[in-house]
């Protein structure tokens, strides 16, 4: 009977997939992420490397708005550090907070003045307001990237697969103005987006050879992370809350044969 | 089963209480009263939907503490709560996953309703009381998925509330839809009352419950054989029987409810309700959530608007009527061979209904060849809903009452105590 209940539910869960399976473009690429599974956990290094990625490429087009600098440094992020679980106290956050000018105010005279960024602050937009971003990018908006990886589906190997699908378009094909090809977009194949990665575009501080494939994957797991911050904390929780249960399943029926020991049914 | 009291007041105080509140009367009798000894576990969604439907109004009055329904704010609060708000990550997916999860619940509960002929005299009451359950938790998951206002939340809105515009516009269809809106779009209006409804509705739920399970108390339960009590031998009181069988299903169900919400938060969501709600851009593919799926391919198999809006509500409607429809003698399937096949076959067109609606009409089912330019032809997905939609309707105004006139059920035990040991083989 229980197994009739898992299937039943599983073929649920299998109905609801199917519904992401619609969508255009090429098939991802796959990777072993270091995320997946009941038990995957954010690769620390990558994701600090990602966030490199982040700020000297994508950041320069790309909000990030719902991430705080503290964020960066709460439990289950890229720079938590246990030494100081209150992230605003934590050195390397300061610093990197430090590097972003803020645009604050108005203040006493009612202007707007810039301030280098504490670890309150947001991660600011690239552009003062959408119309004008899209001026800057030929009409196209460069959307926010705090839940890119949530809102495609297979949205971490569809990042992967997009920043490393770059290619020259067919022969035959003719692209739009400004735009480049791309087999792995989910809006077609031609993209506003120019070819954001090349081979050392960054240096990364831990000395990592900065190629196309590792600065894709490096980004990926930061934005996943960005995504799904509290996705350690709640897999942790998870462990213990069905260990409990299963814990308590066992006792309720015991409890059960107990009490129906002497009843025929 | 109704008018005897279980309960003695024995201490002063509880006598006092007795005579002025019988409240303590109440909670024993509603407890402690005899149900058939033979209910398998088919039977405890009835206590998982009763604990689920706690679950989502706790997670619910905390989340509206935080929510904010503006169109500006409505998608940043939604992140504020996963993000910022101590249990926030736990609690707005605990919600989200919980509402699928009870959709899941009450499908397994209707589909026993209908299988053990729950529904049938003297229990006509209980359906009814159940489908009306029903109906507003369709209604309260619809307005309730709007909230986050992603893409799927404003289209699904968009495309629901037009429902309403299938009316002709002489006979108000423009005006229903408009006041449903409260403007001329799906926008901030609608957002604001749907959140107020969201919030309303609940409560409904709860009195219907309430209802149910009054109802419930004066037939008691059916059971899988569906012959009625007859004496106390064929029972056993509620507590502690059931409350320990209950409670061990309950939490079998709760670990399943687990895994879904710690490990695979989005799997019942779809993706593009994480992009915030842009009313000048249509997503490529809108679909309702999965529980809502085989009635949105009822709706799309009907090429006529009107029309299609009429088989949807009829689809729903027609289980209202499902006590006079069934009109054998026997109430329990196991008893009926040929109404037991066309019943798993019921089940499956369900599951095919729900697959069909995830598709686009289309979309091909099977490929039987390629036309002249190359295309591949077959089975489109909006023939099959067309084909399993006949079926629908079928099994419920053509098969059922006739089934019940000319099948030649199989012989029943005399008691339920007798099916209980053992002159015929029960599938506990």
């Amino acid at each position: 009977m229980l197994k009739r209940i898992v299937s039943l539910a599983i073929i649920a869960s299998f109905s609801a997939g199917a519904v992401f399976a619609a969508g255009a473009g090429a098939k991802n690429k796959t990777q072993d992420w270091h995320f997946e599974g009941m038990s995957g956990t954010y690769d620390k290094a990558a994701a600090q490397r990602g966030f490199q990625v982040y700020q000297e490429v994508c950041a320069a087009c790309h909000s990030l708005k719902y991430v705080a600098f503290y964020n960066l440094g709460d439990k289950g992020a890229p720079f938590y550090d246990p030494e100081y679980p209150n992230p605003n106290d934590n050195p390397v956050i300061k610093a990197i907070a430090k590097m972003f000018t803020i645009i604050d105010g108005p203040d006493e005279s009612g202007e707007m003045f810039e301030r280098p960024g504490i670890t309150a602050d947001k991660l600011p937009n690239p552009y003062a307001n959408e119309m004008a971003a899209k001026a800057s990018n030929m009409g196209a908006l460069p959307p926010d990237l705090s839940l890119m990886t949530r809102a495609r589906a297979d949205g971490s190997n569809y990042l992967y697969s997009l920043l490393t699908g770059y290619e020259d378009p067919p022969e035959g094909m003719k692209l739009s103005p400004g735009m480049s090809y791309n087999p792995y977009f989910s809006g077609g194949n031609q993209i506003a987006m120019g070819n954001p990665l090349s081979e050392g575009r960054v240096e990364y501080t831990d000395g990592t050879e900065a190629s196309v494939d590792q600065m894709a994957k490096d980004v990926v797991e930061f934005l996943t992370w960005a995504a799904d911050p509290k996705m350690e904390q709640r897999k942790r929780t998870g462990w213990v809350v069905l260990i409990y249960l299963f814990l308590l399943a066992l006792l309720l029926y015991g409890s059960y044969r107990a009490v129906w020991r002497d009843v025929k049914h | 089963m109704s008018g005897q009291s279980n309960y003695n007041p024995k201490t002063g105080i509880e006598k006092w209480l007795d005579a002025r509140l019988p409240i303590i009367r109440l909670g024993v009798d509603t407890m402690i009263f005899p149900s058939p000894r033979n209910l398998n576990y088919w039977w405890t969604f009835g206590a998982i939907l009763a604990v689920m439907l706690v679950s989502q109004l706790i997670t619910g009055i905390i989340l509206a503490m935080h929510y904010v329904p503006h169109p500006d704010m409505a998608f940043d609060s939604v992140q504020h709560i996963n993000r910022n708000i101590n249990w926030g990550w736990m609690l707005q997916p605990m919600h989200a996953v919980g509402a699928s999860m009870m959709f899941l619940a009450v499908y397994i509960h209707m589909f026993r309703g209908i299988y053990y002929g729950s529904a049938k005299n003297p229990r006509e009451m209980i359906w009814i009381v159940g489908m009306v359950i029903y109906l507003l938790m369709m209604a309260t998951g619809f307005m309730g998925y709007v909230l986050p206002w992603g893409q799927m939340s404003i289209w699904g809105a968009i495309v629901i509330t037009n429902l309403f515009s299938a009316i002709p516009p002489e006979a108000a269809g423009t005006a229903v839809t408009q006041w449903l809106w409260g403007g001329f779009a799906v926008d901030g209006p609608t957002l604001n009352r749907f959140f107020s409804l969201h919030y309303l509705l609940p409560f409904l739920i709860v009195g219907m419950v309430i209802l149910h399970i009054w109802a419930l108390h004066i037939p008691s339960n059916n059971n899988p054989t569906g012959i009625s009590i007859k004496t106390k031998a064929d029972t056993l009181n509620f507590h502690p029987y059931y409350t320990v069988k209950d409670a061990f299903a309950i939490v079998v169900f709760l670990m399943i409810f687990s895994y879904f919400l710690f490990f695979k938060p989005d799997s019942m969501g779809h993706p593009d309700n994480f992009i915030p709600a842009n009313p000048y851009s249509t997503p490529a593919h809108i679909v309702p959530e999965w529980y809502y799926l085989p009635f949105y391919a009822i709706l799309r198999a009907v090429p006529d608007k009107l029309m299609g809006v009429v088989a949807m509500f009829a689809s729903i409607g027609v289980l209202f009527a499902l006590p006079w429809l069934d009109t054998s003698k026997v109430r329990s399937m196991r008893y009926r061979p040929l109404a037991k096949q066309f019943f798993f076959l019921f089940v499956l067109v369900c599951l095919g209904l729900g697959w069909a609606g995830a598709k686009l009409p289309s979309d091909l089912v099977f490929a039987t060849g390629v036309d002249a330019d190359g295309h591949e032809v077959g089975l489109t997905f909006v023939w099959m809903s067309r084909i399993l939609t006949i079926y629908y309707f079928a099994f419920f105004l053509v098969i059922l009452p006739i089934l019940g006139l000319v099948e030649k059920p199989k012989p029943r035990p005399a008691s339920i105590e007798a099916s209980v040991l053992g002159t015929d083989k029960g599938d506990n």
